[in-house]
C-alpha cells in the first residue's frame, strides 16, 4: 500500500524533519495520485533544498478530510521527473511553479508555462535556457480562424485594481478560452522569510494578501507556535477567531456590494460599500488597524478587549447586521439581479474537485471544504462552524454562499465576544525548535490558506511555503469563462474575487 | 407665438439638456442613500473638456475627428424637428418622422465609424454591440412613430403629436400606452442606460456606448457628452408627447409642461436605474424584440 508512505500529521502539528518519509519518485507519484483519487486535496506541492545545494526534494502536503488529518510525503528528484498533472490536474500550477523556481522539469506536463516570471532559485545547468523573467512575455494559447478574435485586458486596468493580464479567445461575444497571466506583483516574500523569524517576518506575513491579514497571520502564528511548542491562551484564540470572522464579514459584504455594482444594481452597491467600512472599523476597535495589522503575534494577541470595548463592538455589530440584512435582501429579492447571477460562470462539482478549487467557489459547487470544520484549529476546535454550501456552482451560488457565511460569522462573533474566556492574551515568545516541520492550515475568507514551515539546525526557517487560496482558484476562473459571454467576465471575476498579490507572493 | 415657443424650446433644450444627467444622478444617489454629485456636474465636465486639447492616435484618420462633430450636428437637427407635447417642432414638415430616424441613425453611424477607425479591439467590440442592438431599436422607434402616425393620420411629427389627443382620447389611449412603453424601452437602449448599458461602469468588457468613445478626449469628448444629453432630451420629448395628454393650446404653457415632463422622464430613468440590474447582453435583443412586437400591436390597434 502506497498510502503507508505518507506521514499523517494534524493541522498545526510540528514533527521532526527526519520523520518525513522520503520515497522514490514512483512511490511519491503513486501516493499523491491515489490519495487525491480517494478524496484528498493537494494543499501544497513544493521543492525544498535538501542537503548540498545540488539536490532538491519534492514535498506534497495532502489534506484528507475523510480521515481528518493531513499527510506529508517527500521524494528526491534530479533535473526532471514524470509530471503528476496528467493524473492529478490540481498539481498543474504547483508543478509549473516548481519548474520555474527550481529548474526541475515535470516531464509530460501539458501546460508548462511561467507562473510569476521570477528568476530561478537554482542556476540552470549549462545548455538549459533560462526561464522568461519579463512578466507577461510568454506563448499564449491562440485559436485560429477567420472569425476568431483575441481580446487582451490588463495588466493596467480601467479601475483601481491589482495588475493581471487576461487573454480571451473569442468568437463573437462567446469566450472559448481565457488565459490568465500573473506575476506582476511578485515580491519574493517566500525567499525573504528564509532565515527568519526576524522582526520583519510578521509584517511580511500580514501583507501576503492585504485583505487577508488576519487569515495569513493566524496561519503563521499556528506554524510558529507549533514549532516552538507554545499554546496560546484561550482568550487570545477567541480574539483571533473573532478577528478572522470580522475579516470574513467585511470582505464578503464588500464582495456582494461589488457584485451588485457589476450588474449595475446601485442600492446594494452603495450600502455594502459603507457597511464594509463599518465592519473594518470593528477590527480597528480591536487593534487600532482596520485590516487587523499588529493584532496577532506568535504566542497570542497584542491587544486585549475590555468589557467596555466588547459592549461597543456588540452594539455596532447589531447595526451592521441590521443594515447588511436590508441591503443584501434587496439584492437577492430583485429578479433582474437573479436573472443576471443565475447560470453565469457555472462550474460543475466534478470539475471543481479535479482542479482543486477551495473556499467559496468550491462550496458554491457543493463541495463541503472548510478547514474550520475539516481540520479545526485554534478556537474552532471547541466550537462548531457549519459549512455553507450551495449546489449550482454559478455566480449566484458564489454570492449566496457569501451571504450565508456572513450570517454564520455574525452569530459566531457575537457568541464569542459575549463569552470571552478570562486570562492573559499573550505568552512570551519562545525560540523555534531546530529541524522541525509544521503545516498550518487556516480557513481565510477566500478559502484554504496553507503555510508549510521548516526550521534548520539553528532554529531558523529553512524554507517557508505559502499557498494562498487564490493559487488554487485562478484556474477555476479561467474555466468558469468557457462558453460564456465576454461581457460576463467582470461579474465572474468579482464572484471569485481572487488575490493577485496572494498568488504572486 | 407658437413659433416663439418652438424657438424657446430649442434654446431651452440646448441649455438645459446636461441638467438631465444631473437629475438622473441625483435620483440614483437618493436611492443609494448618498448625497450624490452636484446637479450641475455635467456642465462642469463640459466646461473642463472644452478647455482641453485633444490627442489623436496616429492610426486614426479624418473619420475619427469628424465623428463627434457630425454626431452633435445630427442631434441638433433632430432637436429642431422634434415636437414637445402639443408644441410643434421648429423645422416641422411633412415626412420629418423619417428624417428624425435618419439623423439619429447618422449620429450612431459616425460614432461607430469613429470607433472602428481606432483599430482597438475594445472599440470594435463596442461598435459591434451598438450596431447589433440598434438593428432592433431603430425599427422599434419607427414602428412606434408609425402607430402614432396612423392614429393622427399625418406624416409630420408635429401634426402627429399635436393632433394625437384632439379627438376622443379613448380612441387613441390604448395605442398611446403601448407606444409610450416602446418609446421608454427605446430611450433606455438608445441612451446607454440601465438595463441595456451602464453609463457608470469602468469595466471595458461590458460597455457598449462608453467603450466606443474611449479614445476621444478634450473638445471631441465634450461634443460626444453634450450630444448624448441632447439625444436624451430628444427621446424624452418624444416620450412626454405621448405619455402626457395635456394640450392647453397656450404655447408657453405647453412649453413649460413639456420641459417639466422631460425632467420627470429623467427622474423615471433614475428610478429604473436604481431598481434594476443590467440585463445580460444576450437578453437585450429580447427586450427590444418585445418593444417591436408591442409597436406592431399598437399599429394594428390603430388600424382597426
Amino acid at each position: 500500500m502506497s498510502t503507508n508512505d505518507l506521514l499523517a500529521i494534524r493541522n498545526g502539528q510540528a514533527v521532526d524533519r527526519s520523520v518525513c518519509p522520503v520515497v522514490s519518485v514512483d512511490r511519491f507519484r503513486q501516493a499523491v495520485i491515489e490519495s487525491v483519487a480517494d478524496g484528498a486535496r493537494l494543499s501544497a506541492l513544493l521543492a525544498e533544498p535538501a542537503g548540498d545545494a545540488g539536490a532538491a526534494r519534492l514535498m506534497a502536503v495532502l489534506a484528507r478530510p475523510s480521515l481528518g488529518n493531513l499527510a506529508v510525503v517527500a521524494c528526491e528528484v534530479g533535473d526532471s521527473y514524470p509530471a503528476l498533472t496528467p493524473d492529478c490536474p490540481s498539481a498543474h500550477l504547483f508543478e509549473r511553479e516548481i519548474a520555474e523556481q527550481w529548474n526541475i522539469r515535470p516531464d509530460g506536463h501539458p501546460w508548462l508555462k511561467p507562473v510569476r516570471f521570477q528568476p530561478p532559485c537554482k542556476a540552470a545547468k549549462k545548455g538549459v535556457a533560462a526561464g522568461q523573467t519579463t512578466a507577461g512575455v510568454m506563448n499564449f494559447f491562440k485559436m485560429d480562424g477567420q472569425e476568431v478574435h483575441e481580446v487582451a485586458v490588463g495588466p493596467v486596468h480601467a479601475g483601481v485594481i491589482e495588475p493581471g493580464h487576461f487573454r480571451f479567445q473569442c468568437h463573437g461575444e462567446t469566450v472559448h478560452h481565457l488565459e490568465i497571466s500573473l506575476g506582476y506583483q511578485h515580491r519574493g516574500v517566500e525567499r525573504a522569510l528564509v532565515g527568519g523569524p526576524t522582526g520583519r517576518t510578521i509584517h511580511y506575513i500580514e501583507t501576503l494578501a492585504g485583505d487577508t491579514t488576519v487569515g495569513h497571520a493566524t496561519a503563521y502564528c499556528l506554524a510558529a507556535e507549533s514549532i516552538s511548542d507554545m499554546h496560546p491562551p484561550a482568550r487570545a484564540e477567541a480574539i483571533r477567531a473573532a478577528a478572522a470572522e470580522l475579516e470574513r464579514i467585511a470582505n464578503h459584504v464588500g464582495d456582494l456590494g461589488a457584485l451588485a455594482g457589476d450588474v449595475g444594481f446601485l442600492p446594494t452597491m452603495s450600502y455594502c460599500g459603507r457597511i464594509r467600512g463599518d465592519v473594518l472599523n470593528l477590527t480597528a476597535l480591536l487593534c487600532g488597524n482596520r485590516f487587523g495589522r499588529g493584532l496577532l503575534l506568535p504566542g497570542g494577541t497584542a491587544y486585549d478587549a475590555d468589557d467596555e470595548l466588547i459592549a461597543e463592538l456588540l452594539r455596532r455589530l447589531d447595526d451592521v447586521e441590521r443594515d447588511a440584512t436590508r441591503a443584501i435582501d434587496l439584492l437577492f429579492d430583485n429578479p433582474s439581479v437573479l436573472a443576471r447571477f443565475e447560470g453565469t460562470g457555472a462550474i460543475s462539482e466534478e470539475l471543481a474537485r479535479q482542479i482543486g478549487l477551495v473556499g467559496v467557489p468550491a462550496r458554491a459547487c457543493s463541495l463541503p471544504c472548510d478547514i474550520r470544520q475539516e481540520f479545526p484549529y485554534g478556537l474552532y476546535q471547541f466550537t462548531q462552524m457549519p459549512v455553507c454550501t450551495w449546489r449550482t456552482g454559478d455566480c449566484f451560488a458564489r454570492a449566496y454562499v457569501r451571504w450565508l457565511e456572513i450570517q454564520q460569522s455574525l452569530a459566531f462573533v457575537r457568541e464569542q465576544m459575549r463569552s470571552l474566556p478570562t486570562g492573559p492574551t499573550r505568552l512570551d515568545a519562545k525560540p523555534l525548535r531546530p529541524n522541525k516541520l509544521a503545516v498550518a492550515m487556516v480557513e481565510g475568507w477566500r478559502g484554504e490558506i496553507c503555510h508549510v514551515a521548516a526550521t534548520d539546525a539553528q532554529g531558523r526557517f529553512a524554507f517557508y511555503k505559502v499557498v494562498d487560496p487564490s493559487f488554487h482558484n485562478w484556474f477555476g476562473l479561467a474555466y468558469a469563462l468557457r462558453e460564456q459571454q465576454v461581457s460576463d467576465f467582470p461579474l465572474c471575476n468579482k464572484s471569485f474575487n481572487l488575490s493577485y498579490c496572494g498568488h504572486d507572493l | 407665438m407658437t413659433t416663439v415657443a418652438s424657438i424657446l424650446h430649442v434654446l431651452l433644450a440646448l441649455v438645459l439638456a446636461p441638467l438631465l444627467l444631473g437629475i438622473v444622478n441625483r435620483t440614483k444617489a437618493k436611492f443609494a442613500g448618498r448625497r450624490g454629485q452636484p446637479l450641475l456636474q455635467a456642465y462642469y465636465d463640459l466646461a473642463k473638456l472644452f478647455r482641453k486639447g485633444a490627442v489623436y492616435s496616429r492610426t486614426t484618420t479624418w473619420v475619427f475627428r469628424a465623428g463627434p462633430t457630425v454626431g452633435l450636428s445630427a442631434v441638433i437637427v433632430a432637436l429642431a424637428i422634434v415636437p414637445l407635447g402639443g408644441l410643434p417642432g421648429l423645422g416641422a414638415f411633412s415626412g420629418d418622422v423619417i428624417l428624425l430616424a435618419y439623423v439619429l441613425g447618422l449620429m450612431r453611424f459616425m460614432t461607430v465609424l469613429a470607433a472602428l477607425d481606432t483599430g482597438s479591439s475594445f472599440e470594435g467590440m463596442g461598435a459591434s454591440r451598438e450596431v447589433q442592438f440598434s438593428l432592433l431599436a431603430e425599427p422599434a422607434l419607427l414602428l412606434a412613430l408609425a402607430a402614432l402616425a396612423v392614429c393622427a393620420k399625418s406624416l409630420s411629427l408635429s401634426d402627429i403629436y399635436g393632433l394625437l389627443y384632439a379627438g376622443e382620447p379613448a380612441h387613441v389611449a390604448p395605442a398611446a400606452v403601448m407606444v409610450a412603453a416602446v418609446l421608454l424601452m427605446v430611450l433606455l437602449a438608445e441612451n446607454a442606460r440601465i438595463p441595456v448599458d451602464d453609463p457608470n461602469t469602468h469595466l471595458e468588457l461590458t460597455m457598449i456606448h462608453e467603450v466606443m468613445v474611449l479614445d476621444h478626449g478634450g473638445v471631441d469628448l465634450g461634443f460626444i457628452q453634450y450630444g448624448a444629453s441632447l439625444k436624451l432630451w430628444v427621446f424624452s420629448a418624444l416620450l412626454v408627447g405621448v405619455a402626457l395628454p395635456l394640450r392647453t393650446g397656450q404655447p408657453i404653457l405647453d412649453l413649460l409642461l413639456g420641459v417639466g415632463g422631460v425632467f420627470a422622464v429623467a427622474v423615471l430613468v433614475g428610478v429604473i436605474e436604481s431598481t434594476m440590474a443590467r440585463l445580460r447582453l444576450v437578453r437585450v435583443p429580447q427586450m427590444l424584440v418585445v418593444a417591436n412586437v408591442l409597436a406592431i400591436i399598437a399599429i394594428l390597434w390603430a388600424l382597426r
